[in-house]
């Protein structure tokens, strides 16, 4: 080792001021994450089902609610996708269901990770009473069935889309304390959290810049799976009903289609297959997220 | 500038210089532990003292206290269950065990930092070796990322790696032992602290590896006046790096003084005993094989309690005066021992 890099020492002069300037962390990141084929795939899934939320609307103009014709045909007969119980277009249904699907899935995730994470990051962290604390608190809403507890708050409030929002982050947010929380309490006993104390780092530092980093892989993997796991609460609040009435989402096809699914399979099948689809794509994402913010396989 | 004032030979003028040099001063130091609803005295009345660019050497076995001095030193004993329940750390005008927890964190890498026993595991896996130290450079000092890292770079030339250039952009997993434990010495020094404590430094390395960290503490230290607090089990490092040395048993200082002193002149049973352990290399093994010495019994469970002195159990001159516990009788010029033996010893009336 000493020797390789002592041979290097007579580099023009240009290249040494070069290597100086500050790194940009994440080239790199981006870099690994392009060699990782699955993941890649993942993004782009995941980019074209953005984008058709985003722009399918705009192009596509047709309104969802619209009945366009008789109930329950095939698909291909005349729709794409066929219709319906009501003679809605289950195609444009869909395109119009990423949007508020996909808008729910990741704004109610972010509020589950950021409960979630700073409560577990805190207990672990602190310890003791802050720790007891906010564990008993964890374990109170553990021990409520989570669609049985989102159900009361959507019925408790007015179905609205923010409503279904704060009711699955509120409800589902333990597991990721539970596992930040076991993470930060295995990380700080590390020596380089010590060795961090002892050149004089803050608190906040310590836990946002040393730990968390540290903490981050299994807690990519556990986010991931919850925005999929969200996408299945807001199906299953939508199957009950409980669900903004002026909001198309893959869930609400789904529940709302689910007396026809022996006569029309079509009706829930392609919702079905769009969550499928989306869950896994984000899945593969995390999976290749977790493998670039490893520095170990980094240049490899 | 020693030496024009020993030629002043005026012992009040020394005794001034002496306190202006002084850089740490610990006074009856204690940390207690609450360990089963039990007190435990993991650190028993600890004092000495550290003037500008010296070397103490703390040595001790294994759960003598030593790192938990360094510890408490920087206020980071592990609380629950520990706690400093008496004593001062001064150091300039401040005493450490008042300050604030917001106040030590400033004092923490810019008066006092320290280096730990495992290079391996003492260096954060996530960030590059570059970032971390220009980060603990940002803890203290108003600088921006890119000039950070500039002294980063600087600290790791500091530090004799070459091509600190590139070696600021790797990751921690990439360099070798000793490597790893330049760049936590590069990270504790970033700052010039006043004082810094090496916990183990070598234990971890190869003995080549080690002449070459300690030749690096000892240029550093001579360049920048720091003073070292070099905690090891291993007398031949602390002959190599230290002025002093500190001998600890059982959570107490028992004996404490120059080097030379120390070898040519225990005076603590335990100290002698400790000094026979070291192995000499012989060439001749054949015939003359002899067993290592080892000073007989184990170190006392703290959690049963002591009462008098901690080493009598194992001591070959115990006395019926060693069930109360000796003071540490000071022979001047920072040298003590506490042990009975030396009271109204013809030696202690003769130097005093």
């Amino acid at each position: 080792m000493m020797k390789d890099t002592v041979g290097q020492k007579d580099l023009p002069a240009g290249f040494e001021e070069e290597a100086v300037k500050p790194e940009i962390w994440w080239v790199e990141t981006v870099r690994m994450y392009y060699a990782n084929k699955a993941a890649f795939i993942g993004l782009i899934g995941l980019l074209v089902i953005i984008f058709v939320g985003l722009f399918g609307p705009i192009v596509f103009q047709a309104d969802p609610f619209q009945i366009k014709g008789a109930p329950l045909t095939r698909p291909g007969d005349i729709y794409l996708l066929g219709t319906d119980y009501l003679g809605r277009d289950v195609f444009s249904c869909i395109i119009y269901g990423a949007r508020s699907t996909l808008a729910i899935a990741i704004v109610a995730t972010a509020f589950t990770v950021l409960i979630g994470i700073s409560l577990g990051a805190l207990a672990g962290f602190y310890g003791g009473k802050v720790d007891n604390l906010l564990m008993r608190i964890t374990e109170y809403f553990q021990v409520l069935p989570p669609l049985v507890f989102a159900m009361v708050l959507v019925a408790v409030f007015k179905p609205t889309l923010i409503t279904v929002v704060f009711a699955i982050g509120v409800t589902t947010w333990t597991s990721l304390a539970r596992l930040s929380r076991a993470e930060f309490l295995k990380i700080k006993e590390r020596e380089f959290v010590m060795a961090a104390r002892a050149v004089g780092a803050r608190n906040m530092r310590l836990i946002m810049r040393i730990l968390l980093p540290n903490a981050l892989p299994p807690l990519i993997v556990a986010i991931t799976l919850q925005i999929g796991m969200t996408i299945i609460y807001e199906a299953a609040l939508s199957f009950l009903g409980l669900t903004d009435p002026d909001i198309m989402t893959w869930g609400k096809m789904i529940g709302l289609s689910r007396d026809f699914f022996f006569d029309a399979w079509w009706t829930v099948t392609f919702p079905g297959l769009a969550i499928l689809i989306t869950a896994l794509c984000i899945a593969l994402i995390g999976d290749g997220l977790n493998d670039a913010f490893n520095p170990k396989l980094r240049g490899r | 500038m020693m030496h024009s004032t020993l030629n002043c030979a005026d012992a009040e003028a020394l005794q001034s210089l002496n306190s202006e040099n002084t850089v740490l001063e610990v006074e009856n130091l204690c940390v207690d532990f609450k360990v089963r609803g039990k007190i435990v005295h993991i650190l028993s009345n600890i004092s000495f003292n550290l003037s500008r660019g010296e070397t103490l050497g703390i040595i001790g076995e294994s759960g003598c206290g030593k790192s938990m001095t360094a510890l408490a030193l920087m206020r980071m004993v592990p609380s629950p269950p520990g706690w400093i329940s008496a004593g001062r750390i001064l150091m300039g005008d401040e005493n450490l065990t008042q300050l604030s927890t917001k106040r030590m964190r400033t004092v923490r890498g810019r008066q006092i930092s320290m280096i730990f026993q495992e290079p391996m595991t003492s260096l954060n896996p996530v960030y590059t070796v570059g970032n971390q130290i220009a980060e603990t450079i940002r803890c203290h000092k108003d600088r921006n990322r890119s000039q950070a890292l500039e002294e980063a770079v600087e600290m790791l030339r500091v530090v004799q790696i070459p091509n600190p250039e590139r070696l600021v952009r790797e990751y921690p997993h990439q360099l070798s032992g000793g490597m790893r434990q330049r760049v936590m010495i590069a990270m504790a020094l970033a700052c010039e602290p006043k004082v810094l404590i090496a916990d183990e430094p070598t234990t971890a390395l190869d003995v080549t590896i080690q002449a070459q960290i300690f030749d690096l503490l000892k240029e550093i230290q001579e360049a920048r006046g720091t003073c070292i607090i070099l905690i090891t089990h291993d007398f031949g490092a602390v002959a190599e790096m230290a002025d002093r040395v500190m001998v600890m048993y059982a959570g107490h200082k028992i004996e404490e003084g120059t080097v030379e002193e120390i070898r040519n002149d225990a005076r603590h049973p335990y100290t002698k005993g400790l000094l026979q352990c070291m192995p000499e290399i012989k060439v001749d093994i054949g015939e003359n094989r002899e067993r290592l010495p080892e000073i007989p019994g184990t170190v006392p469970d703290l959690l049963r309690g002591l009462s008098g002195c901690p080493f009598a159990p194992r001591c070959p001159f115990t006395m019926l005066k060693c069930k109360e516990l000796p003071p540490s009788f000071d022979l001047g010029n920072k040298r003590s021992v506490k042990c009975w033996l030396v009271r109204g010893d013809t030696y202690v009336k003769e130097s005093a």
